[in-house]
Formats: structure tokens, sequence, C-alpha cells
């Protein structure tokens, strides 16, 4: 989370900085400006996942070295996960919680032509986002892991296809349902990456 | 304003004696090398401690059950184990530490946000004479200035003061004191405070009601915190009454003064606890010296502690885990020598177990914790409540500048399992805390907002 965090701050840098250079009367250059800002913090935020998965690796060996048996008491996929989930709150605490406290107080959505379902569609784009940052965590350590870059590639490549689709807001349609699909996807693909298989999902379904 | 004066007064002293994070000092470890039968029952919990460490639940020191293999281990072996259990439950200690410091900001930011009463503006304290409300930037920076320097010459003095009656022995004076201010905190203010929340909601509420409800709360709060009492209610006493000061600091501090304050009360915990002549570090060395605990209105301690009331208290209690400060207690609290009140004797524990059950079973039951002042859970609740009352309404800043004090504080507990003496609790947080403020409240919160304006995800 706090790596999330600080990934943010750095982006928010750029963009101010580059906010505050500019001409603010410019429309299409504000919103060229702000596509910017949206990839740059996106690229920034792969990258402190990157850095945080070295930290956790330095860690493990620390506490590998000290363990007596040789084994760390945490694994490194359970810390995919937690990163990947750090991440996820953070990211979707921060995207959310205003609109949850507007949400409390007087007013009506969309009154102003804009769309009605701003708060339900604002709900559902950060929960999907939550799952795919816990997700891609996942992939991203075991692709780290295992030096497999095309996985790390295409972790980056979905985060950049996600946020970019809600350039499509509010046509509603264009963001939200590729989301959804893609984390279908990684949702598969970490399963098989952590050990599930359709097997063992019978056998948790039919509880044996 | 002159009772004030006087509560904020008596208050000021304590809050800067709870600026540091304590820890085990180096001591125990000679005398757990000395004994040998000593070393004996020490190794024989280290080995339990290790066997229940290494069955994967590092979380549970507490289960250690099956005691019957006393074999001894020793050599270099020992500080092995000591540096794993230490890290190990270094985690434990830091998730015990995390949760009365959210506790504490959550009723801050909880009530901040919600009564009105501690966002007006009514008047300053006698320590910040000057205002804010001039119309220049740079008479108002210089007033803040000017502020903080007055604010913190009082602390150093009222500490200065305390140290010096620790010094000199003249406990009944510090007792007095410290009963006296917690009892303007637990009466007073907890009155102030209710009748703000009563009146935010719109209850009524009768004289007498009220009245049985703060004494009721008063004297069990005067008595969990100075005598002994559970310790869940004891830490939950500690933390509202650092609650209600940090309130009162945000409402009575004017902003720029409150942000430099922060700023240098951080660097002047960092002086007193690690120069050789600061005044926490005489204390804390003095109150180690004389193996007696620092006062109990003080100090949060996340742990309980069952007095050992037989032959080899010292290094039975004492484990290897050293992040602990609760051995030099236990030691002068079972021999008893010390010529100090009761009420100081037994302030952290529970009823102790006096039967002269064996050094293994006394063992199995305790629990080790690390000890964090309360002037730490002062201003970090101050430095989130005030991020909460000013930062435009905003609650990315406030959940920003929590996220980036926990982490302060989770660095400041590895540092303290690598030094493994006081270290201030303090610098690193508030620096943190402060960065990410001024930084989310100028650079982020714009982004965000455009952001979300546009309902554009990152």
């Amino acid at each position: 989370a706090f790596f999330w965090l600080v990934s943010l701050l750095l982006s928010s840098l750029i963009w101010f900085i580059a906010v505050k250079a500019s001409d603010p009367q410019d429309e299409p250059l504000q919103k060229g400006l702000l596509i910017f800002g949206v990839m740059f913090s996106v690229l920034l935020q792969e990258a402190f996942r990157f850095l945080y998965y070295k930290l956790l690796r330095k860690a493990i060996e620390g506490l590998v070295a000290l363990s007596e048996d040789g084994c760390s008491p945490i694994s490194i996929q359970q810390m995919a996960y937690v990163a990947g989930v750090g991440f996820g709150l953070m990211s979707g605490a921060f995207s959310m919680i205003n609109l949850l406290a507007d949400s409390l107080g007087p007013g009506t959505v969309g009154i102003h032509g804009d769309s009605q379902l701003y708060f339900l569609t604002s709900a559902f784009m950060t929960m999907v986002l939550i799952f795919l940052h816990t997700f891609w965590g996942i992939l991203f350590f075991h692709g780290c892991e295992h030096r497999r870059w095309w996985e790390i590639a295409a972790v980056v490549i979905m985060h950049l296809a996600v946020s970019g689709s809600t350039f499509c807001n509010p046509l509603y349609v264009g963001s939200l349902v590729p989301s959804y699909l893609m984390m279908a996807t990684a949702a598969v693909w970490a399963y098989i990456l952590s050990g599930g298989s359709a097997q063992n999902l019978r056998r948790f379904l039919l509880c044996k | 304003m002159i009772t004030f004066m006087n509560n904020s007064d008596s208050e000021e002293e304590p809050c800067n004696e709870r600026t540091s994070l304590m820890s085990a000092e180096s001591p125990p470890v000679p005398s757990y090398q000395d004994g040998l039968q000593a070393s004996g029952a020490g190794e024989a919990q280290a080995h339990r401690k290790r066997r229940t460490g290494s069955s994967r639940s590092p979380n549970n020191i507490a289960e250690g059950e099956m005691s019957d293999s006393g074999v001894p281990v020793r050599g270099s072996a020992l500080e092995n184990e000591e540096e794993e259990l230490t890290l190990k439950y270094g985690a434990k200690h830091v998730i015990m530490l995390f949760v009365p410091v959210t506790l504490c900001m959550i009723v801050v930011v909880a009530t901040i946000k919600s009564v009105r009463f501690y966002t007006e503006k009514n008047g300053q304290l006698i320590y910040t004479p000057f205002s804010e409300d001039t119309p220049s930037v740079g008479q108002r920076l210089l007033n803040s200035v000017l502020n903080t320097i007055i604010m913190i010459s009082v602390i150093v003095v009222m500490t200065v003061f305390l140290v010096l009656l620790y010094k000199y022995r003249c406990y009944k004076f510090i007792h007095g004191w410290l009963i006296l201010s917690s009892l303007m905190l637990l009466f007073l203010f907890t009155y102030i405070y209710l009748g703000e929340v009563l009146k935010t909601y719109n209850v009524a509420m009768d004289y007498p009601t009220l009245f049985l409800v703060i004494w009721n709360f008063g004297a069990v709060g005067m008595i969990c915190i100075h005598w002994k009492g559970p310790l869940q209610l004891q830490q939950a006493y500690l933390i509202m009454i650092s609650a209600l000061m940090a309130l009162v600091f945000i409402k009575y501090l004017p902003e720029w003064s409150a942000w430099v304050i922060l700023g240098a009360i951080s660097i002047y915990d960092l002086m007193a606890v690690l120069c050789p002549k600061g005044p926490l570090r005489m204390l804390v060395e003095t109150a180690q010296e004389r193996n007696e605990p620092i006062f109990p209105a003080l100090i949060y301690s996340s742990a309980m502690m069952w007095t050992v009331g037989m032959a080899k208290p010292d290094t039975a209690a004492r484990g290897p885990s050293q992040q602990m400060w609760d051995a030099a207690e236990d030691g002068r609290d079972n021999h008893g020598s010390s010529s100090h009140t009761d009420s100081q004797m037994s302030e952290t524990r529970s009823p102790v177990p006096t039967r002269p059950i064996t050094s293994l079973e006394e063992l199995e039951e305790e629990e080790r914790g690390v000890k964090l002042g309360l002037g730490d859970f002062i201003f970090y609740s101050v430095l989130v409540g005030k991020a909460a009352a000013t930062a435009s309404g905003d609650w990315n800043t406030t959940l920003a500048c929590f996220v980036a004090i926990l982490i302060g504080l989770c660095l400041t507990l590895l540092l303290l399992a690598v030094f493994k003496k006081a270290l201030p609790a303090l610098p690193i947080s508030i620096t943190f805390g402060l960065v990410f403020y001024f930084s989310t409240d100028n650079l982020v919160r714009p982004f965000m907002d455009t952001l979300a304006s546009h309902q554009l995800y990152i």
C-alpha cells in the first residue's frame, strides 16, 4: 500500500508540474496531459511493484538465513498475494473514498447531464481494479521469480489497457466489459500459476 | 483559561515523557549467561519458543504447552535464536502496536469529522500566544515559528524538571502531578467531549445520568491506569486519554503552528532520546539502573506480564526475546526492594499469581510486548486529525497520512529490533506523515479530482 502511494505521489508530481507549466485554457492539451499522466502513473505503479518485489526478495533471503530449517515462514506466493491486495486496496480506497463521503451528502447524481449511473459504475470499476491488482501481483511476482519477462510485460500491458479503457467513460460498455473480461483471464491465469487446476476446483465445489 | 493552562501544564511534561519507544536493554543478557540454572530455565523457554516458532506459527508464542524437554542448548546458538525470535516476534509486536495506534487515530478522525466543536477556532492555548490571523504570509510564518519556540521550550523545561524530580527521588511529587493530570483528563475533558458529542447528535441527557456516567468512567480509569486492572481495559483507557489530548491540541493549536510544532517536536524527540545528555535518555537510564518502570500513566504497554514469584525470577522471566523492556520490572517486582509506592509496582499487571510454581509453567503464561509512549500516540493522532480537519475535506489526505505514519512506526520497530535500546518513535513517522500530508494535499488531490471527474482510473 505504501509503495502504491509513493508511486501515486510521484506520478501526480509529474502531472502537476506538467499542468502548471502548460496553458490552462487549452482544453485538448489538458486532456492530452491527463492521458499522459494516467499512462505515466500506470508505468510508475508497475515499476514500484517491481521495486517492492526486490525488497521482498531481500526480506525472504534474510528470513531464510535466520530460520533453522531453511524455509521462510511465508512463501513468495503468499507475499505476492499480499502485495497485490495491498496495491489493490490502496488504489481502491483512493478511488472510492471521496465518492463515498460525497454520496452521504445531499445531491442528485448526474443532474448536469452526466451519467446517472456514476456511483454504480465507479463502484464496479473500483472492484474490478482491486481484483485485478491482486491477480497482477501474483502474476508479476511469478514472472519475476521464474524470469519470464513476457508475463511481466503482459501485466503491464493489461494494466495500460484497463486504464486506457476507462477513457471511454461514460460509455461504460467500453470500459467495464473489457475490464471484467481481463479480470476473468487474469483470475484463471493466477489460479493456474498458484497451483490450482480444474480438478482442484471441482473437488472444492463438491466439498470432497 | 487559567485552569486550562494548569491542565495543559501538567499535561505537557507527560506528553513529552511519553515520546519514546522502549525496548529491552542489554543488561539482561549478561545475567542470562551467568547463572547456570537460570540459563537452563531460559533455554527451556527458548527451546520451547523455538519449537513453537518452527511449527510455523510464529504469531503464537503463548502456545508452548509441551514443555517436557528441557534440553539445554548452549553456546552461540543462543544468540542466533535470540535474533531469530526477535525478528519473528517483531512482526507480532508491530501488529500489537498497529491496533492501538489505529484505534486512537480512528477515534480522533471520527470525532473531527462529526463534531463541529473541535474544528472551530475558539482561542488559543497560553503556550501559543501569537495569533495567526495576520494578513501577510511572512508575519504568519514568523508568528508560528515563535509559537513553536515557546511551546518547545515549555516542553523542554517540563521534561528537565521531571527528570530532576525523578533523579532526586521526589516520587510523591511526581505521582501527585500525574494523578492530578490524569484526573483532569479523565473527568474534565471527558465531560467536555461528551457534552459536545451529545450536542452534535442532539441527544438529551440529564445531569444525574451524566454525573453517574462520568464518575464511573473516571474512577475506573484512575484505578486502571494508576493501579491494577485488566490489561485491555487499561489499554483502552490510555487510548482514550491520548485521543482526548490530541483533540485538545487539534482544537487549540493554530494551523501553521501545529505543523511547525510537529516538526520541531520530532527533532526534539530525536535529540532527547539519543543524545547522551538528553532528558528522556537520562530518564530511561535512571529507571533501568534502579530497575524501576517508568510511570504508569505515561506508557502504553502492549502485553501483560505475570510476575514470577519464585526463585530465579529475573532470568526465568526474561527470555531470549530481548525486545521487551519488562524484564527489569520483573526483577524489581520480585525483589520488592524498591522504596516507592505499591501503585507503581503493579500498574501494568494483571493480578499476580503468587503461587510458587515452576518457572517453566510460569513462562508459558507470559506474553511479551513492546512499549510505546503516550506522547507518540498523541502526536500521531494530532497529525492525522489535523489532516482530516484542514485538508479541504479530503479523505485521501487523511488516508495517506495514516498509511505514512504506520509505515514509519514499522520502520521504527525494525530499528528497535536491530538496536535494542530505547528509540524515539516520533521522527520517522512524523516526517513521513508531514511529507505525505503536504504532497497529497497539494499534488495528489488535484490529480485525483481531475481523474474522478472524468471517471478515469489508474
